[in-house]
């Protein structure tokens, strides 16, 4: 009965797995199957493809790629940290401050503004900070500034913008273990003698750094592998990573050696990622959950 | 004699709810007091405002003569152990332990000394490395009190700290916890809805029963002397007599129940003629099958509706006409009255002094 009656009580799962998995593995799997093969070779002298590594190399031997690499992980770390210093006490605010009421109104008014795409959510940016844009007209108006300045286009506006764009990935698993923080437990530190930076340092950041360790990865990711953001509202001379492999699929036509990008931004940022989870303690199974 | 602990007409509502209600007690240096009322009676409203974590809305807290109002918890000489104990899961027990020490800036060593000593006042020496979630109920219960034990505070606050352990456990820890409290000598004020913890800890017991305090009195006098019909029900077992005053003198009264009999009850109590009352009898009050010759004794005939077997405890259940409910007798275990069983018609009595009755209001 036992090996066949498992069988038979999983067939029914299968049946619904399989569309899913079927999906998965054509639409995601196989192209970076091929992108993976494809980020391997090269043309040779003759005009041939051949197997190869140094579309990698390439990367490597070239400064202005690592280079860009380095700004990119380095401003996603930094967009990271400052979403996470806003969206703490945010949802600490929702879930221990706010009237019982309240709290879903207010996690309602955080996800509004991302039921309108990212594009049109930057463009909105952009109107208010541009050189003719409102803040301007009403800094100009009250006489806090001689003529308008240009606040686009700019390091500063690239990270504000990419930290509105990942508040909400960071705020939500944030509320989930906020929320699952006894009161008592702050309540119990205070009345041991705490004031309220230890209690945030010694209570309630170590409680919720399951949440704050998946809300990160989401946001490094999410930030690494942006690319309107940054393209949009970041200066002109200074590049995002995802724009230069952009720029070999589109404008250099070198679907190789964007390929090789691709995979590279994916294992080094995973790297990141595993560095920092090793560094704060903590184990993805339990991060992912 | 030092007072550590003064509450002077305290009050709480919480907007139109008077959940604590003019309420003022003192607890001298060293007692052991309890507060004992049923869920939902204000007890944890009345023990975070002395923690300071609710304002009371009327009245004054005093602690070694110093009004606390708006001094805040971290800032003042109690502890309390939470309900549900509310220890630190990331940390392990020399941390959680050591966690007031270090907000005092305590040294490394000092912390760690102190530790080690309070966890062998507690019963679990070498525990420092443990973490919470690998301890049982009854150690984390231990090292809760460590936690707070270990600041020396003024007054440690307890609020049912017992109540999520099994019977067994929790009647050691109340034996344990009074001989602590005694080594210690630190005043403890422990509230409960159980009794029978009450009882058996206490120096002196607050029964408390919808925002208010009914007595303040030595677990001996409030259950020989219950100063109100709710604390005779809630102090211990009682069986209940209602009827009427029908006469009155000079510590005499008698009471006629509403199936006709009279009951003689010898009271100090002024019971007036024509008011309504009730009488409360202990169920180990009750002598079963009295002697004849005994003088000024109240006799019921009754039917047994059943036994219920509980060793030393065992206790008969009796229908009367007397009471709408059935009465509960101690059955002592002597063998002398093996040869009751269910269905049986007995006589019962008491003795006139055995009972309290209170007129109604
Ligand atoms: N913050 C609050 N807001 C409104 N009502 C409350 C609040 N805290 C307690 N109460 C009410 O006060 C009453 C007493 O509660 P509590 O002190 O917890 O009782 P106990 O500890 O004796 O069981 C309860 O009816 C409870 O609903
Ligand atoms: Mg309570």
């Amino acid at each position: 009965m036992s090996t066949l009656g498992k069988a038979t009580s999983k067939l029914p799962l299968f049946i619904f797995l399989t569309p899913i998995l079927l999906w998965l593995f054509l639409l995601i799997v196989l192209p970076h199957i091929d992108l993976l093969r494809m980020s391997f070779r090269i043309e040779n002298d003759y005009g041939d493809m051949v197997w190869s590594v140094s579309n990698y190399l390439e990367f490597f031997r070239e400064p202005i790629y690592w280079l860009t690499f380095t700004r990119t992980a380095l401003y996603a770390i930094i967009v990271t940290f400052l979403t996470l210093c806003i969206s703490l006490p945010v949802a600490f605010y929702i879930t221990k401050v706010a009237p019982p009421k309240f709290r879903g109104f207010l996690s309602l008014l955080l996800l509004m503004p991302f039921w309108v795409s990212e594009l049109v959510r930057i463009y909105g940016w952009m109107i208010l900070l541009r050189e003719s844009g409102v803040i301007n007209h009403f800094l100009v108006e009250w006489g806090i500034l001689q003529q308008p300045v240009e606040m686009l286009y700019n390091d500063v506006a690239m990270t504000m913008g990419l930290v509105y764009t990942s508040m909400l990935f960071m705020v939500v698993p944030l509320l989930s273990v906020m929320d699952s923080l006894d009161d008592s437990l702050i309540e119990a530190a205070f009345d041991l003698g705490s004031n309220m930076f230890t209690i945030v340092w010694k209570i309630i950041i170590p409680h919720a750094m399951p949440g704050i360790a998946s809300g990160s990865i989401v946001v490094f990711m999410l930030s690494l592998g942006n690319y309107l953001t940054p393209n949009l509202m970041g200066g002109k001379n200074a590049l995002w990573f995802t724009e230069q492999i952009y720029n070999q699929f589109i404008a250099s036509f070198n679907w190789n050696q964007g390929s090789a990008f691709g995979f590279l931004l994916l294992v080094l940022s995973s790297l990141i990622i595993f560095i920092g989870l090793r560094l704060t303690n903590q184990k993805l199974s339990k991060v992912v959950q | 004699m030092e007072v550590d602990l003064s509450v002077k007409s305290v009050s709480k509502r919480f907007k139109s709810f008077v959940a604590v209600d003019d309420v003022s007690f003192e607890v001298e240096k060293g007692k052991f007091f309890s507060i004992l009322g049923p869920s939902g009676c204000g007890k944890t409203t009345l023990l975070r405002m002395i923690a300071g974590f609710e304002e009371p809305s009327k009245g004054a807290i005093y602690i070694r003569a110093q009004n606390m109002a708006n001094i805040s918890p971290n800032r003042r000489p109690v502890n309390l152990i939470f309900q549900h104990l509310a220890l630190f899961p990331m940390m392990n027990v020399a941390d959680n332990i050591g966690f007031g020490l270090a907000r005092r800036n305590e040294s490394k060593t000092e912390i760690r000394k102190k530790v080690s000593d309070i966890l062998e006042r507690v019963n679990l020496p070498g525990f420092e490395a443990k973490k919470i979630h690998h301890l049982s109920g009854g150690q984390k219960q231990r090292v809760a009190i460590a936690r707070s034990l270990v600041l020396d505070p003024t007054v440690l606050l307890l609020d049912e700290p017992l109540g999520a352990l099994d019977l067994k456990l929790r009647e050691q820890m109340k034996i344990e916890l009074k001989k602590l409290q005694m080594e210690v000598g630190t005043t403890f004020v422990y509230i409960t809805h159980d009794q029978s913890e009450a009882l058996v800890m206490s120096d002196h017991v607050a029964v408390m029963n919808e925002g208010r305090f009914e007595q303040i009195d030595s677990p001996q006098n409030l259950y020989t002397k219950p100063a109100s019909p709710f604390v005779a029900r809630f102090v211990g077992d009682n069986n209940r007599l209602p009827g009427k005053i029908v006469g009155c003198n000079d510590g005499t009264a008698e009471l006629q129940t509403a199936s006709g009999e009279k009951l003689l009850i010898r009271t100090d109590r002024q019971l007036t003629p024509g008011v309504q009352a009730e009488l409360y009898i202990r169920p180990e009050s009750v002598i079963l099958e009295p002697a004849q010759e005994l003088p000024e004794l109240n006799r019921l005939n009754v039917l047994v509706s059943s036994i219920l077997f509980d060793g030393a405890n065992t206790q008969l259940l009796v229908e009367s006409p007397a009471s709408d409910d059935e009465l509960l007798i101690s059955l002592p275990q002597n063998r002398q009255y093996e040869h009751i069983s269910v269905k049986d018609r007995i006589e019962i009595g008491w003795d006139a002094r055995a009972g309290n009755c209170f007129p109604l209001p």
